[in-house]
Parts: structure tokens; sequence; C-alpha cells
């Protein structure tokens, strides 16, 4: 939601957008500066690091669950180290266990105050009013308020081999939902949602109600953003049986479930990421419509098991990155990526995601023989036009 | 509202078609746009608008349609704009909660093999309610309905059948009898249309929905891939009777969406291809 600009009551003749700088600006509208975010130009909005809030992300999983896992982790290890609330729900793993696991953060600043050197960026305001010596024109500015004075980096690099230390995790408030401790009445109404996903659903809400993270909640002390972690949703182990069956019952208690986190998290600062095992569900276009229903859609596609991992093409990458829905929020253009071809790959310490690009063709026997194991030999750029299976090569 | 749009569909705020049933369909992507156009140049038009946004917030609308030069906040403040938010009524109904009032519009949520009958009741009485003038409110032109996207009601577990009957009925009511305009969004997906019986539901309603309306805009995809610089194509197709039979009159075009509007131009005209 756009956040600063809401509950005015008075139409605004242009809709400003801020800029990044601390500078507090004495104006009708309030202006909401929380750490670890920082507005958008485009559309006004809070923007989070990996992620806009009231947005809704839908992760679809990869078969094994081990990369959609990590960039779950690697979201809410970005709250934890931006101090923002976290809500983590699953039901196969204790929500415990998963945010052990969460990596390290590669630390310079992140909880310790360092001042900052620049004379213009007076920082925190504990800090003794010496007078400055050398910047001596600049005594005279007011002081500005960096309220992002910690967490001022937009956006952590972690690194994956070791986890997260307990000092800083607990520094983070987080707020668990596991199934199994939920028991299930079954309910009266002819509701399409099923009893989990109503759980799961008032237990969020309850959760935004009780922190404070509605929008219109009158809350003058300092707002923070709530990140939501949902795993495995439409799996068996949420009683739903959208992975089981090919015309399964419940085929609208995922929908509505989505339906209604979408109404929730556009009344609240809030984020979540939700990872649906999709390539057990068979019927495609319900996958299309959970896709429409979220703002973002981000499918995994891992080279573990496939045919494609022993393919020289992809030797460096572990896996395809397919977008498949960008956001477009108080907006009317989206921010359409360059290139849709990304992959990703898992170094020792390091998840990166970039443009998938070919490697650099080093053999020597190149121009010769055209090996039959290039499966995507159309794709390499070779003079060859027809694809033939390579053994003939052209003798003069 | 997009100008060069108007002029392709030859109508502007002062002077359009009446009774018009406008149909938008996307396939494989975004046709959202089109929606915002409509409200601002209804709204432009002082027509009374009813509008249900089933899928984004109110502000999401407010924000977009301000760029555009309309303020939704005022036009509801007047009385000219009747907004049914259906994320938030949404939620007093997803969970139960005691001593809430709850819009009767989204009952259907609560048991969907109901139907929409209470969406329609809603519809009527919001049209209807100040058609003679009263006292101080002002007079609107004619009544226009519009949904955005009527499709998410199949995903919340609605049939095809019950949404052909909804819009058939509002047809009846704000078409024929108030002589306004509707538009409806449909959002499909697939990347061939004759897939078999996985999409029932949405290409049933894609049908029947092409066949009750007069004027389409199908947007989709460039069939040759993705472009930054064109982001798709719109297909425009009136289904007007004239005389004797039914005069169909198909027109393409490619279009980009920019911050402010979108320009659409002939294949192959782009400026970034030029």
């Amino acid at each position: 939601m756009a956040a600063p600009v809401d509950s005015v009551g008075k139409p605004s003749a242009e809709r400003s957008p801020f800029n990044s700088t601390s500078f507090q600006k004495k104006t009708r509208s309030k202006l909401i500066s929380i750490p670890g975010t920082r507005p958008s130009v485009q559309n006004g909005q809070l923007l989070v690091s990996t992620g806009v809030t009231s947005l809704d992300y839908l992760l679809e999983e990869d078969r094994y669950d081990s990369y959609s896992r990590m960039i779950l982790k690697y979201f809410l290890a970005e709250g934890v180290v931006c101090r923002h609330e976290l809500f983590v729900a699953a039901a196969q793993d204790n929500p415990d266990d998963i945010l052990q696991e969460l990596p390290a953060p590669i630390l310079d600043d992140v909880a310790i105050h360092k001042p900052v050197d620049q004379p213009r960026l007076s920082c925190e305001p504990q800090d003794s009013l010496d007078a400055m010596k050398i910047a001596w024109r600049y005594q005279n500015l007011p002081k500005v308020q960096s309220a992002l004075a910690s967490t001022s980096r937009f956006g952590h690099y972690y690194d994956v081999s070791k986890t997260m230390e307990p000092e800083i995790r607990q520094a983070a408030k987080c707020h668990r939902f596991y199934l199994p401790e939920h028991p299930t009445q079954s309910s009266t109404t002819h509701s399409p949602m099923i009893e989990s996903y109503s759980a799961l659903l008032k237990s969020l809400q309850e959760v935004i109600h009780r922190e404070g993270f509605d929008i219109a909640a009158s809350m003058p002390k300092s707002r923070n953003i709530l990140r939501v972690g949902l795993h495995s949703l439409g799996s068996a182990l949420w009683g739903d049986d959208l992975s089981c069956h090919d015309n399964p019952r419940h085929s609208h208690a995922l929908t509505t479930f989505l339906y209604g986190l979408r109404a929730l998290l556009r009344s609240s600062l809030a984020v979540a990421v939700v990872t649906v095992p999709s390539h057990l569900i068979q019927d495609r276009a319900l996958m299309g419509s959970i896709t429409r229903l979220c703002d973002n859609a981000i499918a995994l596609e891992s080279f573990k098991g496939s045919e494609r991992e022993t393919n020289p093409l992809y030797k460096d990458y572990h896996g395809l990155l397919h977008v498949h829905q960008v956001p477009h929020l108080n907006c009317l253009a989206s921010q359409l990526p360059d290139h849709k071809d990304l992959a990703f790959k898992l170094k020792r310490k390091q998840f990166t995601i970039e443009r998938l690009h070919l490697p650099p063709d080093l053999s020597e026997t190149v121009s010769r023989v055209s090996r039959g194991e290039l499966a995507g030999a159309t794709m390499v750029a070779s003079a060859c036009g027809s694809g033939t299976s390579g053994t003939k090569h052209l003798d003069f | 509202m997009f100008t060069e749009l108007n002029s392709i569909l030859n109508s502007t705020p002062d002077s359009f078609t009446k009774g018009e049933f406008i149909f938008v369909s996307d396939r494989q992507s975004d046709a959202s746009f089109l929606i915002h156009h409509f409200l601002s140049f209804y709204l432009r038009a002082r027509c009374k608008v009813c509008f249900l946004g089933l899928v984004q917030s109110f502000s999401h609308y407010c924000a977009i349609s301000q760029r555009l030069g309309v303020s939704l906040a005022q036009a509801k403040e007047k009385g000219q704009l009747i907004f049914l938010e259906g994320l938030k009524e949404s939620l007093s109904i997803l969970i139960p909660q005691e001593g809430h009032t709850e819009n009767q519009a989204m009952d259907f949520l609560r048991d969907p093999t109901v139907g929409l009958r209470s969406l329609y009741k809603f519809v009527q009485s919001s049209l209807n309610s100040s058609s003679s003038g009263e006292d101080g409110t002002e007079e609107w032109g004619p009544s226009v309905l519009l949904v955005d996207d009527i499709s998410v009601l199949l995903s919340l577990g609605v049939s095809a059948r019950a949404v052909l009957d909804f819009s058939h009925y509002c047809k009846a009511t704000v078409c024929s009898q108030l002589q306004g305009n509707m538009v409806m969004l449909v959002r499909c997906d697939g990347e061939d249309e004759g897939d078999d019986g996985d999409d029932e539901g949405s290409e049933l309603l894609l049908r029947g929905l092409t066949h009750q309306c007069s004027l389409t805009l199908h947007v989709q995809g460039l069939p040759t891939g993705y472009c930054r610089d064109i982001h798709g194509q719109v297909e425009v197709c009136w289904r007007r009777r004239q005389g004797d039979g039914q005069h169909t009159q198909k027109k393409l075009f490619q279009y980009k969406v920019h911050d402010k509007g979108a320009s659409f131009f002939a294949r192959g005209t782009s400026s970034a291809v030029l």
C-alpha cells in the first residue's frame, strides 16, 4: 500500500514520489520511514528488499524443494537483518527448524552503528554535538534525523555455508504457525476454503491486528513490516488434495485462500512469499489462476535429476528461473525485465541469479566435430543451420 | 483515457454509443490497462459508474486514475462512482467474526453454489438509486457497469454458468433497460485455445461473453515472443447488428503501456522498430 500518502483524506494535487534522502519534509502527509525499506520512485510505494509491501510473491517450487526453500530462507533472513517481524507457517517442518537454518549475513554493519563520515548526513542523535572542524560550513544545516541509521543498506549478502547466529535471530520477533499444532474443527459452512487454510488466514489476521500492521491502525509509534513465509501450500500436508487427484474435491481451496491473503496484504504493511509445489499439480489452468491471484510469480526449475544436469550448456548453473508475472501495483506499466532467460546457481557461499549465457567454447575441436550430446544444439549459434546429429562434418 | 484508443473506437467522452457491452479479454498478458482507460473515459463523460473492483484495492485505481487525470475519491464523494472493493469486503466473510456487518454483495464467498444473485442486486440498487434527480444531487449521464475482473469468480468456486447468468442479467438491466454501457474483463490462460477440459470454465465464459457483447478487445502477447518495447497486440472486433445480418469488423494493433497511458500503433510501426 502507498503507506505515506494514505489516510490523508484530501486529494493531493500531484503524487510526488519521495526521494531517498532522509530529509523530512513538513507536509500534510505522514512520512513514515521504516528501517529496511525504501520508497519506490515509480509508484510511491515502500519497497522492501526482495519485495514490495502488500505484495504477494508466488514461488513455484523446484522438484526437490531445495532451491525454493533457499529463497524463502533468504527472504526471512533479510527480514531478521532489517529487524522486521516474521511470520512463518509450514505443515511439514516445524517453523523453528526453518528459522534455525537461515543463512548468516555477511556483516560489516549489521547490528553495529557505524558513524558515517560524510558531513551532510549527521548520524545517530546520541552522537556528541562536536563542532565540525573541517566541514564547518555545514554546521548550520539542520540536523537531519537518519532513521535508517543502522540498516541503511538495502539488501544484504548472505553466506549459505553458515547459519545465522541465534543472537541475531532472536532479535527479530517471529510468529509461527505449525499446522499439526492447530487442531482443525470441522466447519459447517460451504465455503470452498478448507479448515487448515482458514485457520492460517485467521491466525495471520490476528497477528496483523495485534502487532499493529494494519495500515489504518492509529499507532503513532514506529511502524514495521511483517514478512510472511508460507511453505508448500497446496501440498497434501495441508489437507489439500490438489496435488493428489486430477479432479480434486477442494479445487478452489487454495485460490480462495490466496484471495483472502491478497485482501489481508493489501490492507497491511506486509509482504508474503508463498511456495507452491507446482510440479505436483496437474491442472495447468489452476496454476494459471493461482499465478494471476498473486502479484509476482517465479518458477524454479532445477536441473537435478533431469537430463539437463549433464548438458554442457548448463554446466555453470543449477537451474532455470522463469518469471511468470511481474507486479504493477499503483502504476500502469510494470517493470518488465530486460530479458527473460534467467538461471540460478548455488555456489559454496552464495546463491546467485543471473542471465543465462553460454559458456565460452574453448575446445579446439569445435569447428570439426559437433558432439551429439549437445542436446540444445539449436540454441548454440552454429553456422551449420540444420540440426543434424552432427556426426557428419564437411570435408573438403 | 487513451486518446489513440478513442480514435480507434471512434468514441469521445461527448459522444459514444449507448447500450454497448464491451468485452475485454486477455490471454497470457494483462489487459487491466484497458479497464483504467474505460474508467477514466466514462467518468470524464459524466456517467454514473458502478465499479466492481474484485482484484485490486481502491487506492490502486486511485493512484493510476490520478495519473490519467481523474480523481476517484472526488467522484466517489459526489456520488458519481460507486465502488465495490471486493478484497476488503471478502475478508469479513472469509474470516467470520462476530459483530461485523458484511456487504451482501460478496455473499457468494460463503457458498459459491448459490450463485451471484446478491452481487446482481448490489449492481441493480446502486445504478437505480438516484436516477431521478433528488434534492441537491447532480444529474449524471447514462449508467455504466465496469467489472475487474470477472474471471476471478471462477477461481473462487462460482460456476461459469452462474457468471454467464449474472452478466446476462446485468446486460438486460444496464444496456437494455437503462441504455447504459457495460465493460467486463476476463483473463484467460493457456497456450493453445484448443486445450482439453482443463480450462473448461474459462473457455466457456469466454465464448459465452463474446457471444453476448457488441465490441471485443482481445489482448495477447506478441506471437514472436517477448519484446520490451512492444508489450503486445490488441484485436478489436465490432459485432454490430446492421440491417439483416451481423456485421463483424476486426482490426489488429500493437500497443505499449507507459506510465501515463498507452500508445497504439499499426503492426510494425512501433517507434522502436522504425
